[in-house]
């Protein structure tokens, strides 16, 4: 199969909409979430907690919403994305209002459903306003600049936690860095959708690898160069590897060169031992990689890495059971960076494969998208955005389990943090509208040449 | 490009199943290392997470737990801290557990699998019983008469009941409310650096922990030694020992403090306290035969638990003739506990069978169910039983005609023996003033109640010191109410 012939459209093949499908799944995500909290009130306190009923109500409304907006602007959208996000949704709102429990002072279930709401406003406003993802396109400058002002602003704001990330104003903080991706997705897949054949074919040809000129290559290289380095200065590094992952995918999947892979390969890691050796905050996260327990052995306790893997080892295979683990011991960042541990801990290595296959669905379905679209820069697109969640997945969720090196970042849907929910409820409205694209009849194809038909 | 997007998709499956091989690692194949390791609280928190069992006295709980709402929920609570300090010990969330509380801590937190259901119940649902009770053998009125009879003088008390080997008392005194160090913070931090830097060591066991020089109160020992061996076979006969006496080997001279004790008898030289007769003795009998002798009392055992541990009391294995002499007064390098001492009295009470000394009557379930339970036991067979009636004419004596007339109690038949011990640099200290002491009632079985009173700072003026007068009426208090109970 050629480069050119695999572009060829997909067959034409009578899609059933199944909106009853989502419908019911969305159902099954809403039931499985309100079941997660009344056993954390039942656990706890033995009694089902009393706002169970408004909890439900508010996550169903959410999804009849979202499901509304689904069946009425995108009729043929993957019936799986949306109740995938929404029951992780809901698992993350029941493992923060868990983990609320251990720290009344510092609620933050409500913000967070708040910031979910805010995120499904997003979503039907993605999917009710943006009729076709190929517009998105000719705003690929204006989403690149507008990415980079998003990331660089924090710098003038003061460090939370020694990450330069945050934007505060009144009692309201965010990470702008988070809306960025998106940016970033778009523009690569822009801009490599465009230039992709001159990459690809073009240049100079060394040894066994082919080079592009550097008129193509230059402003992404620059750019990504300039994303890495703001992020360096914030000190993001878990967002600059996924940058970092995401440029080199995407860049793969446009042109097809393995050669790209091995020189981001090998980039990444000059990157990273360098940055790994030279800068403290990040030293310190390797040398926690490398022994999580030095600390203890020195007499200071364990390090924060060491009770994430005490308490992923406390659940074992069935987990202890909602509400009755210690992940609490975990200390800063239980409820967002560490999320994953107090699932892994409660619901086991049970509940934390289901997670990460609900993870792994949402990413294929993505991939599945990609596939099913004729135009690259769609193609590119819904490819980004999967790569994005699965790199993010995999970086905090490694990190966090010893993998490898802890880099801050939120486990999508589940951790507590505005920014990223709303971001990742963005992703999932464009791959749904993507996929909308994608499985929609289009008209003519129906006499398409068997041929080309796989 | 269709190739291209699927292998990317393929590398993200790599990605996933890295994670979940991970997961794996983590949470089956490391987790019993990490469950385990010291720095991982959650051992500790299950610990704390239900209330302890209680440890009764009678049928009444002497501690009590309460729920803090702190991350380590429920906290020891003690009834009557410092008087059962010596029995309960106490059980720290800062410092761990001592005493009873710690040789009981499997039952008292629901670990030990006695209190299963079934067996390996725990092992199968990974769950804790509720903490077990533990019953100790101690009678409150005696407990309460000891500790008001030293008064929050330095000393310690001990009681048997010589026929079964339970523990009446353990009082030490000035004692502590173990409820200080229950929780943690700096409360409880403050408290334990105070109570480890207090000049009187409340938190010293003196009962069974402290061993201190028994003086004369150990010429019960030598005199059953004497006996046993053959070197004495009439007490009312007259020995050759001349007063005062010079150590065998040296020119030092053993002086008495009573007087008749030049050629007296053994059973004079119990009433009346004669060094010279009892030194002399001791080195008649020999190193061989003393050693012997002692063991059968428990001297020298390093293994003797309550179930606490019991503090070795030595008499040494490796000593010259003049050593040997002194070391059979009580004096020298020989040292015991007040537990020790109550048990030489007990096996003359007992006709020379002594009981193994023990704290625990039984071990019950949160609802009461007897899981364990303690008999009486042989511990040694210390002296013959003609030797112990002797001794215990003798140990009357004292009391009826000699230097324990303060122990007498109406109507009773007591037996005691008095000691003061020197000890310090040049015997430059304030005495220890000792006494011990068995009593039986009239028309009753055997003695009911055997004790060892010691008292450190008996008096302010050294000379005033003396077993019969300092401590013989603490011990007369102990076993008055060990008879009425």
């Amino acid at each position: 199969m050629t480069a050119t012939t695999a572009d060829a459209p997909p067959p034409a093949l009578r899609l059933p909409k199944r909106r009853g499908v989502e419908l019911s799944l969305l159902i099954g995500a809403v039931i499985v979430s309100v079941y997660g909290y009344a056993a954390v009130g039942l656990a706890r306190s033995g009694a089902v907690p009393p706002d169970v009923a408004g909890y439900g109500a508010g996550l169903g409304l959410l999804a009849l919403l979202a499901h509304l907006a689904v069946r009425f602007r995108a009729p043929f959208a993957d019936p799986l994305m949306l109740p995938i996000a929404v029951l992780l949704n809901g698992l993350g709102l029941v493992l923060i209002y868990r983990l609320d429990l251990e720290t009344p002072s510092d609620r933050a279930a409500t913000t967070q459903l708040i910031w979910s709401t805010l995120g499904v406003a997003f979503f039907i406003a993605v999917v009710v306003l943006l009729r076709d993802h190929r517009v998105l396109q000719r705003y690929a400058y204006l989403s690149v600049a507008t990415a980079l002002v998003l990331m660089i602003v924090p710098i003038f704001f003061p460090a939370v936690n020694g990450a330069k990330i945050w934007i505060r104003f009144g009692g309201l903080s965010f990470q702008p860095g988070e809306f960025a991706k998106i940016l970033l997705a778009v523009f690569f897949a822009a801009y490599l959708a465009a230039n992709r054949n001159a990459l690809a074919y073009t240049g100079r040809r060394i040894w066994k690898l082919q080079f592009p000129t550097g008129r193509v290559l230059g402003p992404i290289v620059a750019i990504w160069l300039l994303s890495v380095g703001v992020l360096i200065l914030e000190r993001d590094l878990g967002t600059s590897l996924l940058f970092f992952g995401l440029f080199v995918i995407l860049l793969y999947v446009a042109t097809g060169r393995t050669g790209w892979i091995a020189v981001g390969l090998l980039l990444a890691a000059a990157g990273a031992f360098a940055v790994g050796s030279f800068e403290p905050h990040v030293h310190s996260r390797v040398e926690d990689w490398l022994d999580p327990y030095a600390t203890i052995d020195a007499g200071q306790g364990p390090s924060q890495l060491a009770q994430s893997l005490f308490a992923f080892a406390a659940g074992g295979m069935l987990g202890t059971g909602l509400g009755l683990g210690h992940s609490i011991l975990i200390g800063f960042a239980a409820k967002s960076d560490f999320i994953l541990a107090t699932a892994g801990e409660e619901l086991g290595l049970a509940g934390l494969t289901a997670i990460f296959l609900l993870y792994a669905l949402l990413v294929a379905r993505g991939f599945r998208a990609g596939l099913a679209l004729r135009d690259p820069f769609g193609r590119l697109l819904s490819v980004g955005l999967a790569s994005i969640l699965a790199l993010q997945v995999f970086v905090i969720a490694g990190g966090v389990m010893g993998l490898i090196p802890l880099t801050g970042m939120a486990m999508p849907f589940l951790a507590q943090g505005g920014s990223s929910v709303v971001t990742n409820w963005i992703i999932v409205a464009l791959l749904i509208r993507v996929s909308d694209l994608a499985r929609t009849p289009a008209p003519g194809t129906a006499t398409a040449p068997a041929g080309e038909a796989r | 490009m269709t190739r291209y997007i699927r292998r990317a998709a393929g590398f993200c499956l790599l990605l996933l199943l890295a994670l979940l091989a991970n997961a794996a690692r983590v949470q089956l194949f490391e987790a019993g290392e990490l469950n385990t390791n010291p720095a991982n609280r959650r051992t500790t928190i299950d610990r704390y997470d239900q209330p302890r069992g209680d440890i009764l006295v009678g049928d009444e709980p002497v501690t009590g737990s309460k729920d803090t709402g702190e991350q380590l929920a429920y906290e020891r609570t003690y009834r009557h801290g410092p008087l059962y300090a010596p029995v309960t010990g106490y059980a720290s969330q800062t410092y761990g557990t001592t005493l009873l509380e710690n040789a009981e801590d499997g039952v008292l937190s629901g670990t030990d699998p006695l209190l299963a259901p079934l067996p390996l119940w725990g092992d199968v649902t990974r769950s804790r019983q509720p903490g077990g009770d533990v019953v100790t053998t101690i009678e409150a009125p005696v407990q309460r008469a000891a500790y008001e009879g030293l008064d929050g003088r330095r000393g310690a008390v001990a009681a048997l009941d010589p026929s079964t080997g339970r523990i009446l008392a353990l009082v030490s005194s000035p004692s502590y409310d173990p409820e200080l160090l229950s929780g943690t913070g700096s409360a409880v931090t403050g408290a334990w650096e105070r109570l480890n830097r207090a000049q009187s060591l409340p938190m010293l066991n003196r009962a069974i922990r402290q061993t201190y020089p028994p003086g004369s109160a150990f010429k019960i020992v030598t005199a059953a030694a004497a006996l046993d061996a053959g070197v004495v076979t009439d007490p009312d006969a007259a020995t050759d020992t001349p007063s005062p006496y010079v150590l065998p080997g040296t020119s030092t001279t053993l002086p008495d403090e009573a007087r008749g004790c030049e050629r007296a008898s053994l059973a004079e030289a119990i009433r009346v306290s004669c060094n010279t007769v009892m030194a002399h003795l001791g080195v008649e009998v020999g190193l061989d035969g003393m050693l012997e002798a002692v063991g059968r009392f428990g001297f020298n055992d390093n293994d003797l638990k309550i179930p606490s541990r019991v503090a070795r009391s030595n008499f040494d294995a490796d000593m010259s003739d003049d050593q040997l002499a002194q070391s059979s007064i009580g004096q020298f390098d020989t040292t015991a506990t007040p537990l020790q001492m109550a048990m030489v009295a007990s096996a003359v009470a007992n006709g020379g069978e002594l009981r193994r000394p023990h704290l625990v009557d039984r071990v019950t379930t949160d609802d009461g169910g007897t899981v364990r339970e303690q008999g009486t036991d042989s511990y040694r067979e210390a002296m013959d039983p003609a030797t112990a009636r002797q001794l215990q004419r003798m140990m009357v004596d004292v009391v009826e005609n000699g230097t324990g007339a303060n122990a007498a109690i109406d109507g009773v038949t007591v037996g005691g023996k008095t000691g003061t011990a020197q000890h310090g640099v040049d015997n430059s200290g304030t005495p220890y003033a000792w006494f011990i002491a068995w009593a039986q009632a009239p028309d009753s079985g055997p003695p009911a109640v055997a004790v060892a009173v010691v008292v450190e700072d008996a008096s302010a003026d050294r000379a005033d010191v003396s077993g019969g007068g300092d401590a013989a009426p603490i011990a007369r208090a102990v076993m008055e109410a060990a008879l009425e109970g």
